[in-house]
């Protein structure tokens, strides 16, 4: 299973702050995994294809493709704002 | 007693508040030390013109605490500094209410001024954080602003 977590504005955005995929259900690899979200609406394909939206891959932020495993958690959220 | 190489640091992500001048004493006991810098971030009453009348902190813990260690571990190896001492608050603030706090103590002023300014160009650019303020037009979410990542890239 992989989970994906969702924050701030993207989370209101797509209602959505949480969702899992069982083994099998989800795609090899993060880029796929984007395009597979991206398919579920328009909210979600601007959401998975925006330059601003940010990828962490077990809570570390992340610009280039990876290999998804079994645990893995990825998150998606907007520019951060804290300090 | 010389403390080259034992570099001690502490990080919290807390709702409650901090005291400086206690955080401030805590760095300063040290003989080794010869500059002690301190950062403090407040909730400022005004944004893009609007009166802010709370500041909601959103986070991703677990991520949070690992993205403030780095951003800390990667100031201890570009500096030769002594302890450095990070706070964030999240959740529900107002106004004057003291949101972050960055202290750097180092032999010497330039790496202790340098160090602090890098974490916070970094907690700005780098850690998962975001917030929401709350305007006589009802909540909005915080943009980034460019000129925080300006700053964090001129590090680089």
């Amino acid at each position: 299973m992989i989970k994906i977590l969702i924050f701030a504005s993207l989370r209101e955005q797509l209602g959505c702050s949480q969702l899992s995929f069982e083994e099998g259900e989800y795609p090899s690899s993060l880029f796929a995994l984007k395009e597979k979200l991206a398919d579920k609406d328009d909210q979600w394909r601007a959401a998975m294809t925006s330059n601003r939206t940010l990828v962490a891959l077990n809570q570390t932020m992340i610009r280039q493709d990876a290999t998804l495993h079994p645990g893995d958690e990825v998150a998606f959220f907007p520019p951060v704002t804290g300090g | 007693m010389e403390q080259r190489n034992q570099t001690s640091n502490s990080i919290s992500v807390q709702q409650e508040d901090f005291d400086p001048g206690v955080e401030y004493q805590q760095l300063a006991n040290s003989q080794s030390v010869g500059a002690i810098t301190t950062f403090t971030g407040t909730v400022r009453n005004l944004n893009l013109g609007d009166q802010v009348g709370g500041l909601f902190l959103e986070h991703y813990p677990g991520m949070t605490e690992k993205a403030l260690q780095a951003i800390v571990d990667e100031a201890q190896q570009r500096w030769t500094l002594q302890a450095v001492r990070l706070i964030h608050r999240i959740g529900q603030l107002h106004p004057g209410d003291r949101i972050v706090f960055v202290g750097v103590t180092s032999a010497h002023r330039k790496e202790a001024f340098a160090a602090c300014e890098f974490i916070m160009d970094y907690v700005k650019t780098r850690a998962p954080f975001w917030k929401k303020e709350t305007t006589p037009d009802g909540d909005r979410w915080v943009d980034a602003r460019d000129s925080d990542q300006e700053a964090a890239e001129r590090w680089r």
